[in-house]
């Protein structure tokens, strides 16, 4: 984009070069065997990438909106599934940490989560509450200088390989009494209690937490009790806006395969080019991508530059990965048999970017985020 | 639905619930085809439906057929796939073959003991099947056959292969087609595809080296491959389409279901409008395509088989698979995107319904080369 600073564009040429190195070339594998790229998370740390967002006294970066979202895109194009993993614990855990976290515990846990040494996840969704996440019923009581943590985090993304969970909780019966807690593997009463199979984002670990009486330091609750909704609030558009820029990498991952298979591929003694059908999918699929593209840079930059909106946040979170939907269906239509086998990539972007229609708030709720903004007045009627 | 069918589809869903669908996350993960399943849908009749009885068929309709594929399809598309390819093989058979092949082929096919397959496509032809490098060269008492031919469904299980091979010039008036069976000297498997669904359907290469292939299994003349190959489109578009409506149905009595049950924000997700409205537009679409298969059916019953309505059918019914499977992903949110609920499988064995038979957008070729042909006919 023609407003990209010389450090963001710097970051672009990284994040390219290591993507096509470290992540496309074992996506595949991951794939298939539902593993997660450890070696290229741990490379991600080396080049400064996993405090992108975070302050400097603290080893991050100190970078915005753009310079994550456009890490996501890069990554996204190669391995939507570690970028899923990258943005879970850069954006949900180091990003909220480094928001919300007293100097002493930035101190402790993020130059550790930064280097790469820590894998860090979030935990607020539960088996009953997805969508309406601030129902959750894991309890936090407070015991002497310890809290008991009790209750079940389910669809948590890197669980299985996090070594600090920043963690969600009840501490009393009102819809706002949540309080949130920096949670260590290896705390007595914490573990991860299953693995969960999906269709897609296979090479991103995700578990269920389990907390039976887990013993949480007083050290580790995040500022008081009652402030999570507080915190949440704070974090909801850059979340949204990192997971659309993954769709945006999709979407324009899969129209780079169409153009250059359309290209290759010959029928009815012609290549694929030549047919006005196909001519007409690769222009709508540039059309579309460069639409999510320019719409989801100019949030970022609005954003970056102090324009917060929760609407524009949600409509970036409610299109791009609709659409990086449907291109990714039509990427797999126009490369026909090969385009749902595994020899081509296009089949495992569709399966990847459709959990951006379900994670990070549903289109559903973004939905229902967008129109109740919207129609507040006329509601209150 | 007449009282036969309603008994047909009865008995069907029985057999499907009780010995398919414990199998199928299982068989999903792991790639497993289970050829008792298909043998126990040959005991229903459902392997030769519309073949008559004195080759062992059930002699019933396409309807019937249709709604015997789309009760599959509700546990299980790629069974009811292996069933449809089966059942194609064994509709050429019965139009182009000759007293001695079909009665030496059809009746271990309609039984559903053994299994059959089609083998048109190649690497580099698929759309453009015509365009096929594989050979058959004439010699003393046959033919040698040498190449090499792609997304083979039910490759490596079936025993009966319809096989297109050129015995002449370029194009479709230079092919011929063959009857090959497992273990003929020559013929052999190559690698397995992996694929984003149909995971419990194998699809394999198949490879001819020097594979000698006796003059009586050649149906038809020499020449006449591509007339075999295609004489199977319609039949094999509206088994697809069925198969689609089924897919569609499962996913949306599924989104039913889960949307009836699941609570968020203190009531269940369906009073939620934009739930209804998702619904709503399911099983509406659901619904038509249902009706323009059976229409399409209709016509291959009353012998005036209508090769634009069974494009229709086709393209109609397995977009609107795509569409319905998708939504029922969404409808049940994260769980829908896990293995633990049917969904996501589904939407994953609707993609290639698509692709198959005929790509969507050869479909529309065919539909648009119809209403030029029909508009210059009335003006």
């Amino acid at each position: 984009m023609w407003f990209f600073t010389p450090e963001e564009k710097e970051i672009q040429k990284v994040c390219r070069d290591f993507a096509q190195n470290e992540l496309a070339p074992f996506a595949e594998k991951h794939d298939h065997d539902e593993t997660f790229n450890l070696k290229a998370f741990k490379h991600m740390g080396d080049l400064g990438l996993l405090g992108i967002t975070a302050d400097p006294e603290y080893g991050g970066s100190g970078m915005g909106a753009i310079a994550a979202t456009i890490v996501m895109e890069e990554f996204g194009k190669a391995c939507a599934g570690s970028t899923l993993s990258y943005l879970a614990h850069t954006i949900l855990c180091v990003n909220n940490l480094n928001n919300n976290g007293s100097h002493e515990q930035k101190l402790k846990y993020l130059p550790k989560l930064i280097s790469g040494e820590h894998v860090g996840c979030m935990g607020m969704s539960e088996p009953g509450f997805g969508s309406d996440a601030v129902g959750m019923q894991t309890k936090a009581v407070k015991n002497g200088d310890f809290y008991e943590i009790t209750g079940n985090k389910m669809w948590i993304t890197n669980a299985q390989y996090a070594d600090v969970v920043y963690l969600y909780t009840r501490t009393g019966p009102g819809k706002k009494d949540l309080t949130t807690f920096i949670v260590e593997k290896g705390t007595p009463g914490f573990s991860v209690s299953k693995e969960i199979h999906k269709m897609g984002m296979r090479s991103s670990p995700t578990g269920e937490l389990s907390f039976d009486k887990a013993k949480v330091p007083m050290a580790n609750r995040v500022g008081s009790e009652g402030d999570s909704v507080h915190h949440m609030m704070k974090n909801l558009e850059i979340e949204r806006i990192t997971i659309a820029g993954i769709s945006l990498g999709i979407a324009q991952a899969c129209l780079d395969q169409c153009v250059k298979y359309a290209g290759e591929r010959k029928q009815f003694g012609k290549n694929l080019a030549n047919f006005q059908l196909i001519q007409k999918m690769i222009a709508e699929m540039y059309s579309e991508t460069e639409a999510m593209r320019r719409m989801l840079y100019t949030v970022c930059y609005e954003y970056d530059h102090g324009d917060k909106s929760n609407s524009l946040a949600s409509a970036v979170k409610l299109q791009l990965p609709k659409m990086a939907t449907k291109i990714a269906l039509d990427a797999i239509q126009l490369h026909g048999g090969y385009g749902y086998s595994r020899e081509f990539p296009v089949e495992r972007m569709m399966r990847d970017n459709k959990l951006n229609e379900i994670g990070a708030g549903t289109n559903e709720v973004m939905i229902m985020i967008i129109a109740k903004n919207l129609l507040k007045d006329a509601l209150r009627e | 639905m007449n009282e036969f069918q309603k008994e047909l589809v009865f008995n069907l869903k029985k057999f499907c619930e009780t010995s398919i669908e414990p199998h199928m996350e299982h068989d999903d993960a792991s790639g497993t085809f289970r050829k008792e399943i298909f043998q126990g849908l040959g005991e229903y009749g459902v392997t030769g439906i519309t073949i008559p009885e004195e080759f062992g068929g059930a002699g019933l309709s396409y309807m019937d057929y249709c709604y015997a594929l789309e009760e599959i399809a509700k546990t299980s598309v790629p069974y009811a796939v292996t069933v449809s390819v089966s059942s194609m093989v064994q509709s050429i058979l019965l139009e182009f073959g000759n007293k001695s092949q079909k009665e030496k082929y059809l009746p271990e096919l309609t039984s559903g003991k053994e299994i059959g397959a089609f083998a048109l496509s190649e690497s580099h032809s698929g759309s453009d099947a015509a365009n096929m490098k594989t050979t058959a060269k004439k010699v003393d008492g046959g033919y040698i056959l040498n190449g090499t031919k792609m997304w083979i469904t039910s490759g490596g299980v079936a025993k009966t292969y319809i096989v297109m091979a050129r015995t002449g010039g370029d194009g479709a008036k230079g092919v011929s087609s063959f009857i090959v069976t497992d273990g003929m000297k020559g013929f052999s498997f190559g690698k397995a595809e992996k694929k984003m669904g149909w995971k419990t359907s194998p699809t394999r290469e198949i490879v001819f080296e020097n594979c000698f292939v006796p003059e009586e299994n050649r149906l038809l003349d020499e020449g006449q491959g591509f007339k075999v190959a295609m004489g199977g489109l319609d039949r094999g578009r509206v088994a697809i389409a069925a198969i689609g409506v089924g897919c569609a149905q499962r996913a949306l009595d599924e989104a039913i279901k889960y949307s009836l049950t699941r609570q968020q924000f203190k009531q269940s997700i369906f009073d939620f409008q934009g739930l209804q409205f998702m619904l709503a537009d399911m099983a509406t679409e659901t619904e038509a395509s249902r009706f323009l298969v059976h229409s399409a059916a209709h016509s291959l019953d009353s012998n005036q088989p209508n090769s634009k309505l069974c494009s229709m059918a086709k393209l109609k019914a397995t977009d609107t698979s795509m569409k319905v499977t998708t939504d029922a992903v969404q409808v049940l949110g994260g769980v829908g995107y896990t293995s633990e609920y049917p969904v996501e499988r589904f939407m994953r064995d609707a993609k290639v319904l698509q692709i198959v038979e005929g790509t969507n957008q050869i479909q529309r070729v065919v539909i648009a080369r119809h209403l030029k042909k029909e508009y210059e006919h009335h003006a």
